[in-house]
């Protein structure tokens, strides 16, 4: 008989290992999909893992896309990653994302056609505030009314998603867009735009800032007070009162920190890859990333390595669409495995697998 | 940073290597969709045009296509990939790709491509087209009108843009002019394609007492709701006969094969140029599916008499006289709507009541 016994500390080489064979379990899985579809197993997997990273006819363009696609996510579930260890649960950050869109297009409009170079400081500056602003909503209101922040954050997203229809039909409209919805085109005018900062690495601001969030989370994390804060008030709320922890105070700064950083990627984005505020600007980062902070199991360097496998999965999978004619939702299935097994093989982390000799009753 | 040049050169040898097209290949069309081809919808109607491609041109042309790509900063990257895949010519086929075709047509010049119901054409290589759809909303306004017992009837708005517009002013114009008493009522969705969206949109307009349904959005689910509540529908994009005699009554479908065999081999034989083109439905672009037995014998000539005038191109469904939603005078008596007006329509005719979100 098989059974399961808690382990004190997770196995430390299983948090590494889990991981590897969850991938391996994937390949396995999803082979076998792909074969049942009628499709060569191998080539398929070669081209979702392989060829964007390495294939010459792709591995140009797919590499520095990598990085486009991954850094939103990173940047995101970093700020998540801070709260969620403190049991601190920001589920709207894809609300906070569409509005610090909304508030960085704005002000970089405001100025148009300005090339001033504060210009896009500026926009960074109020895209940060407005993802804060619109964190700290579900945040007092949790502090102050005890209103659960799941649901207020989360219902705050449809919110937003309003408030980005409302603009890009009306008061963000271009007006040189013939009656069409969407804003000016923020990356196409120098001032206003999130430019490569080498040519050929899809390496933006945006892409800077997750990898700083990356090492600053890893140093608050680690060697800060306020690390040491957010790891007790997750482990253990009561000892963390005890020891002095103001909760409301917790609550505010996480929620504060993720809706920063979730505000600063949509400015990125908007005035980078997306070009402009259009009614299907967001495309679900905020809440991807969701999935990239547990994936990583909120830990900072494990969160960048999530990012860039979930970004991976993504352009692979389009690529496999393209070269193998795979549908679309056997691409989702494959990704949905993957979650799968790194989530169960968790289970080798925590527990101890042991064979029980059954006892005769 | 020692990575740098090998990113660049690797680049370079990508671009390259996807630009010679060799006699023997096939020519490559890559197509975006927007939705899924088992949208029996929008998408549906462009799949069914790109098999008809190749139906036309057998092993000399190859298709490929991505489907639900996101309108954004994605389809760049999936234009691209398409390209760098060896697609010598690309089909982006809804309005929100205007401007990743454009900036991917800027670094591929030698491929080819066609953009849907957009307006960009920023290269030489970028050409767009679109339908005339406001001609076949008029046989549908024409045939709620007469049916509908509420004098309500209710429309799925997708976004608030021209082109949809267009198409609740040409219905609710000639659903007035057979019925003085008819009302629109208009739900926005903000989606081309959901069908739980459009599924609660359709009830919403069921219970604020309408009992017809006319849509701008590509699912079939508001025809499912329709045959519920027992009440009529039209085909969208595609035919939805599946839903004939009832609740589907007649439909407005999106005939694009003739566009896209034309244009194929225009770029095959290199006699493809830059062009604009909006077709309704004298050039078969629009079509409208069987009008069923469910519609009153009557009322079947009559709108039969309207296909066939719209067909032969003697009546423009926006004639004047026609005042805007505010009572100002927009078209004289006998004048007609001129395209740009139409292209850029950002306003209601009189009589529909409320407002065009704004």
């Amino acid at each position: 008989m098989i059974a399961l016994e808690k382990r004190p500390q997770p196995a430390r080489g299983w948090v590494i290992g889990a991981p590897l064979l969850a991938v391996v379990l994937t390949m396995i899985a999803g082979g076998i999909m792909f074969a049942a579809l009628g499709k060569d197993p191998v080539g398929a997997i070669r081209i979702i893992f392989w060829d964007p990273l390495f294939s010459e006819q792709f591995s140009g363009y797919s590499r520095p896309q990598l990085l486009v696609k991954a850094g939103p996510l990173i940047l995101i579930a970093i700020g998540l990653s801070l709260g969620f260890r403190a049991g601190i649960w920001n589920i709207g950050a894809e609300g906070q994302y569409i509005v610090g869109a909304l508030c960085g297009a704005a002000f970089g409009l405001a100025f148009w056609p300005s090339t001033h170079p504060l210009i896009f400081p500026g926009m960074v500056l109020a895209g940060l505030l407005g993802g804060v602003l619109w964190a700290m909503i579900p945040a007092l209101l949790r502090v102050y009314a005890r209103t659960n922040e799941i649901l207020v954050s989360l219902l705050l997203v449809y919110v937003a998603e309003a408030m980005l229809a409302s603009a890009a039909t009306g008061w963000l409209r271009n007006p040189e867009g013939a009656g069409f919805p969407g804003s000016r085109n923020l990356a196409r005018h120098a001032g206003t735009d999130n430019p490569e900062l080498i040519a050929g690495t899809g390496m933006h601001w945006g892409v800077l800032a997750a990898f700083v969030a990356v090492i600053m989370a890893y140093v608050i994390m680690t060697r800060h007070v306020l690390g040491y804060q957010i790891r007790l008030a997750g482990q253990a709320p009561r000892a963390a009162r005890f020891g002095g922890v103001n909760a409301g105070r917790l609550v505010i700064l996480c929620m504060g920190v993720s809706g920063a950083l979730a505000g600063m990627a949509g400015l990125f984005e908007v005035a980078g890859p997306a070009g402009r505020i259009s009614i299907d600007f967001n495309v679900g980062y905020g809440f991807t990333a969701i999935i990239v902070a547990f994936l990583g199991r909120l830990n900072p360097i494990g969160i960048l390595l999530a990012g860039l496998l979930l970004a991976l999965t993504f352009i692979g999978g389009e690529l496999a669409q393209l070269m193998l004619g795979i549908p679309a939702p056997a691409i989702q299935a494959f990704q949905g495995m993957l979650l799968f097994f790194l989530l169960a093989l968790d289970v080798l982390a925590n527990y101890r697998v042991k064979l029980k000799r059954r006892v005769a009753a | 940073m020692k990575l740098l040049p090998k990113f660049l050169t690797s680049a370079a040898l990508a671009v390259g290597l996807a630009m010679p097209a060799f006699a023997q290949d096939p020519f490559k069309v890559g197509f975006i969709y927007v939705g899924t081809p088992g949208d029996y919808g929008w998408t549906y109607e462009h799949d069914q045009a790109r098999l008809a491609v190749e139906a036309t041109y057998g092993d000399a042309v190859e298709t490929v296509y991505l489907e639900s790509v996101p309108e954004g900063a994605d389809a760049e990257r999936s234009i691209t990939q398409m390209i760098l895949g060896g697609a010598d010519m690309i089909f982006t086929t809804s309005f929100g790709y205007g401007e990743a075709t454009n900036a991917v047509a800027a670094r591929f010049p030698d491929v080819y491509f066609e953009h849907a119901t957009g307006y960009m054409r920023e290269h030489a290589n970028v050409s767009t087209y679109n339908a005339r759809f406001y001609e076949g909303r008029a046989v549908l306004g024409h045939i709620a009108g007469q049916m509908t017992e509420s004098n309500i009837i209710g429309y799925i708005g997708s976004y608030p843009i021209p082109e949809v517009i267009q198409g609740i002013n040409s219905a609710f114009l000639h659903a007035r002019a057979v019925n003085p008493d008819v009302e629109f009522r208009v739900v926005w969705a903000y989606t081309w394609f959901d069908p739980a969206i459009e599924a609660d949109a359709a009830q919403a307009l069921i219970d604020a007492g309408a009992d017809v349904i006319m849509q701008h959005t590509d699912s079939t689910a508001p025809q499912t709701v329709a045959q519920e509540a027992g009440i009529i529908s039209f085909g969208q994009a595609s035919d939805m006969i599946q839903f004939a005699p009832r609740p589907r009554v007649a439909s407005i479908i999106d005939n694009w094969a003739p566009y896209y065999i034309r244009r194929v081999g225009e770029a095959m034989n290199g006699t493809w140029t830059q062009s604009d083109i909006w077709e309704g439905m004298p050039e078969g672009m629009v079509v409208i599916g069987e009008l069923t037995e469910a519609i009153p014998a009557e009322v079947r000539a009559s709108a039969q008499e309207m296909i066939d005038a719209l067909k032969a191109g003697t009546y423009h469904p926006f004639t004047g006289p026609i005042n805007k939603q505010d009572g100002s005078p927009w078209l004289a008596a006998g004048e007609v709507a001129d395209d740009g007006t139409l292209l850029g329509m950002n306003f209601y005719v009189e009589g529909i009541t409320g407002d065009i979100p704004n």
